[in-house]
């Protein structure tokens, strides 16, 4: 993905979606500007009065504080049930969920993949900061080897621990979903010395709009936005927009993996 | 649609009972001695007989289909599922979490025997996961229990009419006899009840928006919803007991039974009565609320003694000995891993008592 496809009326000021109370969102994290581009999106299609969000549990958990919106709290990581049973029941309906890499890749994968594999037409946004951040940084499916967590004092060993999972991987070999992407969502360093730029947020605009795109074509779609949790990585918000762009990017490659209604070649 | 005479299974009995209770969507996960209930359901979807049930889904686990429930209740829909003991297991997070954000759902639990896996016969063992609430956190279910195929039939429309009145999970507990027992049956005539459901997430209109939360992360927040919570079934336990009676006039021992325990003291009553034994059942068919106003005014009336007959080690007789207060000896009679006692057994057990 280029971020030259990204559409240039992206802005990212208040909308009728937010509710205009300050998130709880740490120094550099990403949470709060996909919630930003969610209440854009929503307000661009005025989808109010026709949306549920489902919230997952995980930094997320407070998503209903911010987003002005009927919202439905799931168990740990049965997002993705909690929303196919409310979709089923009113297809009319614009359904989604923002779910961390814990709560999707972990604890809720059976949820996720079957979900996926039905190709229910629900719209999931998963940030995956590589870590638990709302238990205080514990070792998550996706934490790459070596990095020291909690629970991984020593660093994440293969041994011991496995090899880190590629959810959008796992989630676009299925048949199920139409619309599957993974962005690069930080701010992300330039080659001139301590610059860094806001592609990510740019192609994460486009992505969260053709996600809810696939979703009113009768679609299942998933976005993952590979993100940066610095309190819990314990590096500053910069160094850790750079570790992201060092470790994170190459070990979750930015693309689209599946655009069945050729969302991207319009 | 149902003919007015039948020959049903308890497990379509009930199938067939939820639908004509305007039954809108099934999620539910195979497990034996319930899977006739998906099987007559997957049958009927999108027939012009039950133009309200819309959704059915076979579940890639019970922890999946409980949390499909979540969603379709959190709109207001009618929603069942069927289970046994160990998918009963795994439901319990999800109950717990309706309980919280008070959605109202109908789960069906076919008791099987044991703990673990077990085995497919017949047991009351899942009275304390049903009664006292199996999940975390405190809260308290709404248990119903069937003794009949008719009444299996029936009691869905009772189930949805508590779970939507008092935005409740309801359990509907039978066991493996009654959900396999053929019975021929008058279809009994089956109220669809209807209900406003302004709570419901379908959409934020003007300043109105739901949020259907148990989350409420300030302590005082979270005391005042348990404190609902707790009014809430207190309220349920004033007005929703429900109870039947067989010769309990004049009797000195009563035995206390429910679901296929009653079936049989209902006979080995007969057969005492016959002989002129003072002997009377006392059926709880709200296992929760726990009947306790009823039975305890049976001591005023001249009960010198209970019997409670179930099919586990001994459950219902805590509640039984709660109700009774100390005013009346309560003996426990007890048969489990699967096999049933006979009405003899529950005879002889009476003859014992007044030699």
């Amino acid at each position: 993905m280029i971020a030259a496809s990204a559409p240039r009326e992206a802005k990212f000021g208040p909308s009728s979606i937010w509710t205009g109370t300050p998130t709880h969102y740490c120094a550099g994290c990403e949470h709060g500007t996909l919630t930003h581009l969610i209440a854009k999106a929503l307000a661009e299609r005025d989808a109010r009065e026709r949306t549920v969000m489902v919230s997952s549990v995980g930094c997320s958990v407070f998503a209903h504080e911010y987003l002005d919106l009927d919202s439905v709290q799931a168990p740990h990581g049965r997002a993705p049930a909690v929303m196919t049973g409310i979709k089923r029941a009113h297809p009319e309906l614009l359904v989604f969920s923002v779910q961390g890499d814990g709560d999707a890749a972990s604890i809720g994968l059976l949820e996720l993949l079957h979900a996926a594999n039905r190709g229910e037409p629900i719209t999931i946004f998963m940030v995956n900061n590589a870590i638990y951040g709302m238990t205080g940084g514990q070792m998550a499916p996706t934490t790459p080897v070596g990095m020291v967590t909690t629970t991984s004092p020593e660093g994440r060993s293969v041994p011991q621990a496995g090899y880190p999972l590629d959810t959008t991987k796992l989630v676009a070999s299925l048949e199920g979903p139409a619309y599957v992407r993974r962005v690069f969502f930080p701010i992300s360093p330039t080659p001139a010395p301590d610059f860094f730029n806001a592609r990510g947020a740019l192609e994460g605009m486009q992505a969260v709009r053709h996600a809810f795109d696939a979703q009113e074509k009768g679609g299942f779609a998933f976005v993952e936005f590979v993100s940066t949790c610095s309190v819990n990585w314990k590096m500053s918000v910069l160094d850790a927009k750079r570790y992201a762009a060092q470790v994170l990017a190459p070990l979750f490659p930015s693309g689209v993996l599946r655009d069945r209604f050729g969302l991207e070649r319009r | 649609m149902t003919a007015p005479r039948q020959f049903l299974k308890g497990n379509e009995a009930l199938a067939y009972g939820a639908l004509h209770a305007g039954l809108q969507s099934f999620y539910g996960y195979p497990i034996t001695p319930s899977s006739e209930v998906p099987e007559t359901l997957a049958t009927q979807v999108g027939r012009p007989e039950y133009p309200e049930f819309r959704t059915f889904l076979q579940a890639a686990s019970e922890v999946e289909a409980i949390n499909l429930m979540l969603g379709a209740a959190a709109t207001g829909e009618k929603t069942m599922t069927a289970t046994s003991g160990p998918g009963f297991s795994l439901m319990q997070e999800g109950i717990s979490y309706a309980h919280g954000a008070e959605l109202p759902m109908l789960i069906a639990n076919v008791n099987r025997a044991g703990p673990g896996l077990g085995n497919l016969g017949p047991e009351q063992t899942d009275y304390f996961a049903a009664v006292k609430g199996g999940g975390h956190g405190g809260y308290r279910n709404v248990v119903l229990a069937p003794d009949s195929v008719p009444e299996m039939a029936s009691f869905p429309s009772l189930g949805f009419s508590l779970a939507f009145r008092y935005r409740t999970p309801v359990i509907l507990l039978t066991d493996a006899f009654l959900g396999q027992l053929k019975e021929d049956l008058e279809f009994p005539t089956i109220e669809s009840p209807t209900f406003d459901t302004p709570w419901a997430a379908t959409g934020a209109r003007g300043t109105t928006r739901h949020v259907l939360s148990s989350m409420h992360i300030e302590l005082p927040e979270q005391n005042l919803v348990s404190r609902h919570l707790r009014d809430k079934f207190a309220e349920i336990t004033r007005r929703e007991q429900r109870s039947e009676e067989l010769e309990t006039r004049g009797a000195r021992v009563v035995f206390v039974a429910y679901g296929i325990c009653a079936r049989l003291a209902q006979r080995a009553v007969r057969v005492l009565r016959d002989r002129s034994v003072p002997v009377g059942l006392f059926r709880p068919i709200t296992l929760a609320p726990f009947p306790r106003d009823r039975l305890r005014a049976l001591v005023d009336e001249g009960v010198r003694s209970f019997v409670v007959v179930e099919l586990n080690t001994g459950q219902m007789v805590e509640d039984v000995r709660l109700a009774v207060d100390g005013a009346a000896p309560v003996r426990s009679m007890n048969q489990f891993g699967g096999l049933l006692p006979s009405y003899r057994d529950l005879v002889d057990e009476i003859g014992a008592l007044a030699a």
